[in-house]
């Protein structure tokens, strides 16, 4: 049966036949490297379409429905014009920051993948405090968005970027503690061990209402996180015309945006990871029958499913709901959503200590 | 002891309404994505034919003629002193009644200018025997400016009988 991990499997064995096994590792993470880039090419495509068809549904427009089918290729059209577009670097900026910086997007984007588990023993790197890296890693993005604002220059720039800062580090906090609480369900980092727990049941339905509340304050979290509406203040466009990457142009401000839609995939993919079992089939306890038909999808189609449909839910709150204020959005994080997930810890720690989760 | 009980409750309280407030958009825009009939947008050039605009759709003011040629405009200046932006210019003239050989004032010319109108129907609703209406129409680019100067009154119409 053809399964993600049968492809690399063969591909890891042939590469050890012909070579090396020095060349065929060199070989591998060249391969590796591709898949990702080609993983990213094909996130920002389908993702931005995605976004746009969304919002214009919910706004009850038609959305773009002239390039291609149905306007499928509008993405892939507006790719080709940042590309052929020039890279503008401003004469007052501090041109080595400035040009780092969406590099530094991309590569903490890029790092973010390396644990992540796509299909059933389908995963780049399953390091033993995945989750920690994870949230370690996921913390260098605000650096990218510092340089950018520091180096252009512009008073809106360090504006946005200095919400941002303040943003992220508020609400790395809430995520790391609702992240916590799956941690401590499963008494581990690593991310195989998470999904293997979820083998008889999702934490999301195993760990009663304490997990369903960890998992709200992980997506609101999430959502301030990677600057999106309605915690969208860094680049709030009425106030900071485009906060941190108002000087940027052409392909480097593709790479900004590129970014933030990896970004929301990646915080997506480890929210389906904690809560919704990753790749884990939908079981339920003794249902045998329903169990199998459930294992014969795909690993791969159930993780991008469950993925797509968190980015789904995200989408859907950032065209609905309102921008909130810097002084409401910090009253949310240290007055609700801080003390809510402490308390909510202690009971998830209380649930896993006495045994009551399934 | 009180107090801090009172509280919790508002805090309970405050989160509770939060949820249910943005639940309750989230279930509007959550139709709205569902519900794809519901999309206003006209793809304009494309449906010109099929093109259905709504009932309260202004496109520019014209004046009620009937078969025989014959409008209810009394020349009043109602709606030239009801335009917000002098869009109305009414040029009147005395008809000889033939039989009694009284004057009368009539109109003679309803200037209409369709460049400085802004759609806002108050002529239309100070017009008190209901002589002009809005239409529907809206393709109004013209090469020369002098053309959305509009003669509302058809040629050789006259004011239909028994309106005062």
């Amino acid at each position: 049966m053809w399964s993600l991990s049968n492809i690399a499997a063969n591909i890891d064995q042939w590469l050890n036949a012909n070579m090396s096994p020095t060349w065929a590792l060199i070989v591998e993470m060249v391969i590796a490297g591709v898949a990702v880039i080609g993983l990213f090419a094909a996130l920002g495509l389908v993702l931005v379409i995605m976004e746009r068809k969304v919002s214009a549904w919910i706004q009850i427009r038609l959305g773009p429905n002239r390039v291609g089918p149905k306007g499928m290729l509008q993405s892939l059209a507006d790719t080709l014009k940042l590309l052929v577009k020039e890279g503008m670097t401003p004469g007052g900026a501090d041109k080595l920051l400035f040009n780092v910086a969406p590099f530094v997007a991309m590569i903490v984007a890029m790092l973010l993948l390396a644990p992540i588990a796509f299909a059933k023993d389908f995963q780049l790197w399953d390091l033993n405090i995945g989750v920690l890296y994870i949230s370690a890693v996921s913390s260098i993005s605000v650096i990218s968005i510092l340089m950018a604002g520091w180096a252009s220059n512009n008073k809106y720039s360090l504006l946005g970027a200095m919400r941002s800062g303040a943003q992220i580090v508020s609400y790395e906090l809430s995520a790391g503690l609702a992240v916590l609480a799956i941690v401590v369900l499963t008494g581990s980092l690593r991310i195989s061990d998470i999904i293997q727990a979820q083998e008889n049941g999702w934490w999301l339905f195993k760990g009663h209402i304490p997990v369903i509340i960890a998992f709200i304050i992980f997506i609101i979290a999430v959502t301030a996180e990677t600057n999106r509406a309605p915690f969208d203040l860094a680049e709030a466009e009425s106030e900071l015309t485009a906060g941190f990457h108002t000087e940027y142009s052409g392909m480097k401000f593709a790479l900004f945006f590129l970014a933030e839609y990896v970004n929301v995939f990646i915080v997506c993919a480890i929210g389906a990871t904690l809560f919704l079992g990753g790749w884990m089939p939908f079981h339920i306890g003794n249902w045998h029958a329903f169990n199998g038909v459930m294992d014969w999808i795909p690993s791969s189609v159930w993780f991008f499913g469950k993925t797509f449909f968190l980015i789904f839910v995200i989408m859907w709150f950032r065209w609905t709901f309102p921008r909130l204020r810097i002084d409401q959005l910090l009253n949310l994080e240290w007055k609700y959503l801080l003390p809510i997930s402490m308390f909510n810890l202690l009971l998830v720690t209380l649930i896993a200590i006495m045994g009551w989760h399934f | 002891m009180e107090d801090e009980a009172m509280f919790l409750k508002q805090y309970i309280q405050d989160i509770w309404g939060a949820i249910k407030s943005l639940a309750t958009g989230m279930k509007r825009t959550g139709y709205y994505f569902t519900h794809h009939k519901e999309i206003i947008t006209q793809q304009y050039p494309d449906n010109r034919d099929t093109l259905v605009l709504p009932e309260r759709f202004k496109g520019e003011v014209v004046m009620i003629h009937d078969e025989n040629n014959e409008h209810a405009c009394t020349g009043c200046t109602a709606c030239e002193l009801a335009c917000p932006n002098a869009t109305i210019k009414i040029i009147t003239k005395f008809d000889v009644d033939a039989e009694t050989g009284k004057k009368k004032k009539a109109i003679d010319t309803f200037v209409y200018h369709l460049e400085l109108c802004t759609m806002c129907n108050l002529c239309v609703e100070a017009c008190p025997t209901d002589a002009i209406k809005m239409a529907q129409t809206f393709e109004h680019s013209v090469f020369d400016r002098s053309q959305l100067t509009k003669k509302l009154n058809k040629p050789g119409s006259k004011i239909r009988a028994g309106i005062e």
